[in-house]
């Protein structure tokens, strides 16, 4: 089951080493990453986007990352309410043919064109996951020639 | 002050009353600094050395282990060390020197990647920038070392922070928000094991490491014969209960006692005290007491239900833990009929080896180094049989007197940490026992214990083979003694050359007057036992096979 997992961390040189060389050397997956800065400037936000077998190893998880002497706190955002994002920016083909379907998807998902040229359009697109793989299949078909994807981000409610 | 001062006096401030290390390029300025201070210094032949007896040093003493190496080269001589403390949750406070800071990143001369390297393997570590940061860092470095689970931190110190200037100000107190361990146990869950305790028919207490680093030694003890319950230590825990109490089941696990494998694989309820359900202790996990509900208190979370799955989680520190679960348990669990059972295991599988030979066998060795030190030794091991058989054979019945390497295995480790643990302990008699194969892995710092005046006395199971594998080549590889025979040198001349004093040993009726000799020696001695070259380390439960299953068993 996927797990969003959003931990407070030292905002310091080497702490994502420490994140990443944890999850490789205990052989988890790391499904997405996300760093920035929080309001305050000395604390950085990683979201956290994991798959775990079970609940064990998930357990584990954060057991690990919270004896990380610069991490601060880890939660599970999984068992909350959370709203997420992820921002996305493809190029994606156009013909005169296809012009007309796309703009309807471009209306139905909220997404932005930031660029046109002769063959092909630039979008950006902030959704919940689930509805960026659905904008996916859709824009597959059109024929995605380049994609770009932040990994999640999340907030509780 | 500069860099290299505030390193001293930091030092001065933490109490640190010896270092280990050696010099090199990258720390000539702290070296310079080193040169006018009254500070111990120790100076091995090897930054391995060094770092492993900065671990002994820290095991026998219970303080924080304190060495020092140059940077590149130096600083990777020191990774084995590391992980060792690491695995075994010593505080150590390593430095290292490193390239100057606008250097790094450039394939300088010497440099290596060391915080990087040894990110996996310490509890935290630090490169210092700026020379403001470094006292801050130092003491912070100290407190990470030694509180919650302990374990080892580097410092990784460039050449030119080490000269800069700036005033000199030790921070009083160390407040790290992200590190906050648990100490005191949840009372709701202390009083759910002390109800259960009570209603157990076949307990058993299963102590490690953590015994006896939060010294936990009197509250287990006392917990024990207020609910008459068994005691089987893991390899670490050791000289966490005494081995000459009733209760005492002695070591568990792949060279463990019958009688505490039996134990515990029938127990209904385990009381787990700082210990993290090794591989080498549980066997086949799946059928790893089977029975059993299990209590588990242990100052790292992540120790909990990660190999097996606890009932109740008591997070803090052990001794703390114990002496609140020793008032809150009203009524003893009745375990006479528990008792009589294991008191009969005992009977029919006692440790035991076959004694009626003129050869020596290693056994006799170490049961021979008991009686003559009165088990008041403290006794470092190298990894092998040479290891399980002074787990065995030695009675342990004090805490920090017994040092090996356990998690890591780390061959080469038993005599630089038995001169650290001298360096520490001065009135004490400390042994290494050794096989042949372990001691030739740092037998140069024979040379530090010599110059230093470190009286170690080194006996040396000496049986031609790297013994543990070769007898898992005869158990499971059809006898095939790939690469395990050795060449010997004379280890005699060797301890010679060093100015050491050698004794060899052929005779088994001279194996007494030998240790005696050493013993009285105030100078290092190695003790060359020419043993039984197949002798095998028994009971032992073969890799992947549940605990009870023992090769070399029950009588």
């Amino acid at each position: 089951m996927r797990h969003t997992i959003s931990v407070l961390v030292e905002n310091r040189f080497g702490v994502l080493a420490r994140i990443a060389g944890l999850f490789s050397a205990r052989g988890f997956n790391i499904d997405s990453l996300a760093v920035g800065e929080t309001e305050d400037p000395t604390i950085s936000r990683m979201t956290i986007v994991v798959d775990a077998e079970d609940e064990r190893i998930l357990e584990q998880i954060k057991k690990q990352l919270h004896k990380l002497i610069d991490v601060i706190t880890v939660v599970d955002l999984t068992k909350k309410e959370f709203f997420e994002r992820e921002l996305i920016l493809a190029r994606v083909s156009v013909d005169k043919s296809n012009k007309n379907k796309i703009e309807k998807v471009i209306n139905k998902f909220n997404v932005k064109i930031l660029h046109k040229d002769e063959d092909s359009i630039i979008i950006e697109a902030a959704l919940e996951q689930e509805k960026i793989k659905e904008l996916f299949s859709t824009l597959k078909e059109f024929g995605i020639k380049q994609l770009v994807r932040t990994g999640k981000i999340a907030i509780p409610k | 002050m500069t860099g290299s001062e505030i390193f001293l006096e930091s030092l001065k401030k933490e109490n640190v009353e010896v270092l280990f290390g050696y010099p090199g390029g990258s720390v000539l300025p702290i070296f310079d600094k080193l040169y006018d201070s009254d500070l111990r210094f120790i100076l091995t032949r090897h930054e391995q050395g060094a770092i492993h007896a900065a671990d002994g040093y820290a095991r026998a003493t219970g303080k924080v282990g304190v060495c020092i190496a140059t940077s590149g080269p130096g600083a990777t001589n020191l990774t084995t060390g590391i992980a060792n403390a690491y695995m075994d949750s010593i505080p150590i406070v390593a430095f290292t020197g490193q390239v100057k800071t606008f250097l790094i990143g450039n394939d300088a001369f010497q440099e290596a990647d060391v915080t990087g390297i040894t990110r996996p393997i310490t509890k935290h570590n630090y490169l210092v920038k700026d020379v403001k940061d470094l006292a801050c860092i130092i003491k912070e470095a100290f407190h990470i070392a030694s509180t919650g689970r302990p374990g080892p931190v580097v410092i990784d110190i460039p050449v030119d922070v080490q000269i800069q200037d700036i005033e000199f100000n030790y921070p009083k107190t160390c407040d790290i928000r992200s590190y906050k361990p648990t100490i005191k146990g949840h009372p709701g869950q202390i009083k759910k094991a002390a109800k259960t305790i009570s209603r157990a028919k076949k307990p058993i207490i299963y102590a490690g490491g953590g015994v006896i680093i939060s010294g936990a030694f009197e509250e287990l003890k006392i917990l024990a014969e207020k609910i008459n319950t068994p005691v089987t230590t893991t390899l670490l825990g050791l000289g966490g209960f005494d081995e000459r109490n009733e209760l005492s089941l002695g070591m568990l696990g792949m060279h463990g006692t019958v009688y505490a494998n039996h134990a515990i694989m029938d127990s209904d309820l385990i009381i787990a005290v700082g210990a993290r359900f090794d591989d080498r202790v549980t066997g086949k996990i799946d059928t790893f007491a089977p029975h059993a509900q299990i209590i588990h208190i242990d100052i790292d979370p992540s120790s909990i239900s990660k190999n097996v799955k606890v009932h109740i989680p008591i997070v803090g520190d052990a001794k703390n833990i114990l002496k609140e679960l020793i008032d809150e348990i009203k009524k003893p669990p009745e375990t006479s009929q528990w008792l009589a059972q294991i008191k009969e295991w005992k009977q029919k599988g006692p440790l035991r080896y076959d004694n009626n030979t003129d050869k020596i066998k290693p056994q006799y060795v170490v049961q021979k180094i008991c009686e003559l030190t009165k088990g008041e030794a403290i006794i470092c091991t190298e990894v092998g049989q040479n290891q399980m058989w002074a787990a065995q054979y030695y009675t342990y019945t004090k805490p920090r007197t017994f040092v090996s390497s356990g998690g890591l295995g780390t061959m080469g480790f038993g005599f630089p940490a038995a001169m650290g643990v001298q360096a520490g302990c001065p009135d004490k008699i400390v042994f290494d026992i050794a096989g042949d194969g372990s001691i030739q892995m740092n037998s140069q710092e024979l040379m530090t214990v010599v110059a230093n005046k470190l009286p170690v006395k080194i006996a040396i199971l000496n049986n031609g083979y790297l013994g543990m594998v070769r007898q898992w080549q005869e158990l499971f590889y059809k006898k095939r003694y790939s690469q395990t025979t050795l060449v010997n040198p004379d280890f005699v001349k060797l301890a010679e050359a060093y100015g050491a004093k050698g004794i060899r040993v052929h005779k088994k009726n001279e194996v007494e007057k030998a240790i005696k000799e050493a013993i009285e020696t105030n100078n290092a001695v190695v003790l060359d036992f020419i043993v039984e070259p197949e002798e095998n380390v028994f009971p032992m439960v073969p890799a992947g096979e549940a605990i009870n299953r023992m090769i070399g068993g029950m009588a």
